[in-house]
């Protein structure tokens, strides 16, 4: 278990530092460098910057220096908490970061929860009870999550649940408790705003696992293993919750790895449409403003997420599968 | 095979024929009722024999009137409803389990011999289900006191705590019959849990000593150990371990050793054997491999396509077989006397598919002895050709 343990932390480290060098790579792909972006700034507000002071900028950051100093300075400066200035925020990225994490966390946690209750159960009584009326149905809604776009359910919902209810459902808080402390009735509002992001978000996830758990099940149950547990006299339930589901967990916690970054990523759309204040949006407008600092620490985050994010999952694989936590002892 | 001919026969017929057709066959103990005369031609004559012949004498004095079975198989038909239309993959099995002796059933791939088994134990999977028949069990061996397990629910407790309990079965291939996820010890305490009432310390204890008497070395460190970590050998003991473990009076083994390598397999046989000896229990015997039947087995039911087409005692059936089906599968065998460039002969043709059964006598087209207008038109009944044996097929009309 250990050595697995070491050995799984260093290829996480290996991967970590390949994706730096890519998001470097990315930071430094357009045109010119951030200065003469910071110029092209400062001319639009009708400020000159000086040859002079540009040449100074150029020293400060290093942009002089050959590219292999340019990257070890840069990501020095990332370890040490320094991810570089935002232009489109006027803000250090971190503070940028900072304000909408705790934001993207939650949505992220709580969208994986949602997930796994309802795609898990479904998918096991679809595998259970194959091609019954309600296998159907799982499949049919199943497939519509998948297909339909996320931001235009969030705009069919909105203006149900505004029709309906008369709440309106944008945003994570209700005014008057955006910049207020926390208490129990701001987790309450927050609560009431998660509802419909964290169930939109969740659809095509939800979707997608309910069909990798109905399959997973299909060919465990086929396995003889299980016809073994028939023969000892458990219940159905009993047999099918104790063996094939175990087995068919296995993908399931693979997958949850992606959910993560897919929340920075993949809910930029509807970060707008339903008014969230997210990373994803941040990173929209970072890279329609080319922000480069911003949006290279978004793709530099993303991807140490979903490496910290397979990582985690391995480490629960191990936990659950007894044959990959002793292979290597 | 029928009741009527079978229990009057049946005593006479046992004690016959394990006196007086062994030898060639036979080098092996076997556990019955009625082998007190056999020591003198046993070709080993050994400790596990004489500790045979006690448990068997002293089971001789409670053990019910031969010829009840324990396990009475009746008319069963079992169908796959598919979308490409019904498979008829057990149509009409009948045979009896004895109480103490080992009844093989040999057949080809896809004629039926594991559906049989699983419906015995209402395990047969979707989109499977038993039509017909009656499967009668007689633990106690008194007349007129057996159960239909079919009238049981597949899913009732009752079912359920004869399935693993009073008859539990092993399988065809141990590496992948137990869970890879859960430790061997959680999957035997498991079993004992649904059948027993002792205590997690006590039902861990068990453990170990039914690991230790199928001769799995460090017992107790195996208990907590994955099945990835046995061999293909000792999953099978350990399979054995915990099918025994309830002590079960009918043991089904749906091709035991088929998976196995032969030094293995002759092991894995003699421990079946010792197991048989040592709880007085009735097994029934699947496997396609008549040399293993050959060690194993009292009595055989050789089946084709669903049905069965000959059953009688294991001797006779190697001396004197009488369907043609049998005889060609005999004559199959490679025999260390054949020369190293003769071909083997093989039965022409193969199993149609059973949603093309052929009309009549479903082997007709694959028979030696095909009659025009008999086997093609009617199909044979089982009926009796002799005291001992039972066959279907036209050859034997009217005798």
């Amino acid at each position: 278990m250990l050595a697995f343990f070491i050995r799984r932390v260093i290829y996480a480290v290996i991967a970590m530092w390949a994706v730096s060098v890519i998001a470097f790579v990315i930071i430094n792909l357009p045109a010119g460098d951030f200065v003469t972006t910071y110029i092209a700034t400062q001319l639009a507000t009708g400020n000159l910057v000086l040859e002079d002071e540009a040449e100074s900028l150029r020293d400060f950051y290093g942009l002089n220096d050959p590219v292999y100093v340019q990257y070890s300075k840069w990501i020095t400066r990332i370890l040490q908490g320094n991810l570089g200035f935002s232009f489109e925020f006027n803000a250090p990225v971190r503070t940028v970061l900072e304000m909408n994490l705790t934001n993207t966390l939650l949505l992220g946690a709580f969208t994986v929860v949602f997930i796994w209750v309802v795609a898990i159960p479904i998918g096991i009584y679809s595998a259970v009870k194959q091609y019954s009326p309600g296998d159907y149905i799982a499949t049919f809604f199943g497939f519509l999550g998948l297909g339909v776009p996320d931001f235009l359910i969030g705009l069919v919902m909105l203006w149900l649940i505004l029709d309906t209810t008369g709440f309106l459902a944008t945003g994570l808080y209700s005014h008057e408790f955006r910049n207020a402390p926390w208490s129990f009735g701001k987790a309450w509002d927050l609560a009431k705003h998660m509802i419909l992001p964290v169930a939109i978000l969740g659809t095509a996830g939800t979707a997608a696992l309910i069909r990798v758990m109905r399959a997973n099940l299909l060919d465990e149950l086929k396995k003889p293993y299980v016809t073994t547990a028939r023969a000892k006299g458990l219940t159905e339930w009993q047999l099918i919750m104790k063996y094939p589901v175990r087995y068919a967990l296995n993908p399931v916690i693979s997958m949850t790895a992606y959910i993560l970054p897919f929340i920075i990523s993949g809910s930029v759309i509807l970060s707008f449409v339903l008014d969230l204040p997210t990373i994803g949006r941040d990173f929209l407008r970072a890279l329609t403003a080319q922000d480069i600092y911003l949006s290279g620490a978004v793709i530099l985050f993303s991807g140490w997420l979903t490496i910290i994010g397979t990582f985690v999952s391995d480490l629960l694989l191990a936990w659950v599968d007894p044959r990959i936590r002793l292979e290597e002892d | 095979m029928t009741t009527e001919t079978r229990q009057p026969t049946a005593p006479l017929d046992s004690g016959f024929r394990r006196n007086d057709v062994a030898a060639p066959l036979d080098s092996r103990v076997r556990g019955n009722d009625v082998a007190s005369a056999r020591n003198d031609d046993m070709s080993g004559g050994n400790d596990v024999a004489s500790a045979r012949n006690d448990v068997a004498s002293s089971g001789n004095g409670e053990s019910p009137v031969a010829g009840d079975a324990i396990l009475s198989v009746r008319g069963l038909e079992t169908q796959f409803f598919t979308d490409e239309g019904v498979v008829r993959a057990v149509d009409g099995v009948d045979f009896d389990v004895l109480p103490g002796t080992t009844m093989g059933i040999v057949g080809e791939s896809g004629c039926g011999k594991s559906i049989t088994a699983k419906s015995i134990l209402q395990i047969v999977e979707a989109p499977g289900r038993i039509t017909n028949g009656e499967i009668n069990y007689n633990p106690s061996g008194d007349a007129g006191s057996a159960t239909d397990l079919l009238s049981l629910g597949a899913n009732s407790d009752a079912m359920r705590s004869i399935r693993g309990g009073e008859i539990s079965m092993i399988f065809q291939e141990p590496m992948t019959s137990f869970s890879g996820l859960h430790t061997f010890g959680n999957q035997i305490d498991e079993t004992l849990r649904l059948h027993t009432n002792l205590s997690k310390q006590e039902r861990f204890d068990l453990g170990v000593d039914w690991l230790a008497r199928v001769g799995i070395p460090n017992p107790t460190q195996r208990m907590h150990e994955y099945p990835f970590r046995f061999s293909g050998g000792q999953l099978q003991r350990a399979m054995i371990a915990m099918a025994m473990c309830t002590n079960p009076r009918v043991l089904i083994a749906d091709e035991p050793t088929t998976a196995l390598d032969v030094t293995t397999q002759a092991q894995i046989l003699d421990l079946l054997q010792r197991m048989q000896e040592e709880n007085d229990m009735a097994i029934l015997f699947i496997t396609h491999d008549l040399g293993v039947i050959s060690e194993i087995a009292d009595d055989v039911t050789v089946m084709y396509l669903g049905k069965v087409v000959e059953t009688g005692p294991v001797f006779s059936f190697f001396d004197e077989p009488k369907h043609p089906y049998s005889k060609a599968l005999l004559t199959s065998i490679p025999s260390m006397f054949t020369s190293s460039r003769e071909r083997l002969p093989s039965i022409s043709g193969s199993i149609p598919h059973p949603q093309n059964r052929p009309m009549g006598c479903a082997f007709h087209p694959r028979c030696q002895s095909f009659m025009a207008g008999t086997c093609d038109v009617g199909e044979p009944e089982l009926q009796s050709v002799n005291e001992e044996q039972e066959v279907s097929c036209f050859l034997y009309e009217g005798q």
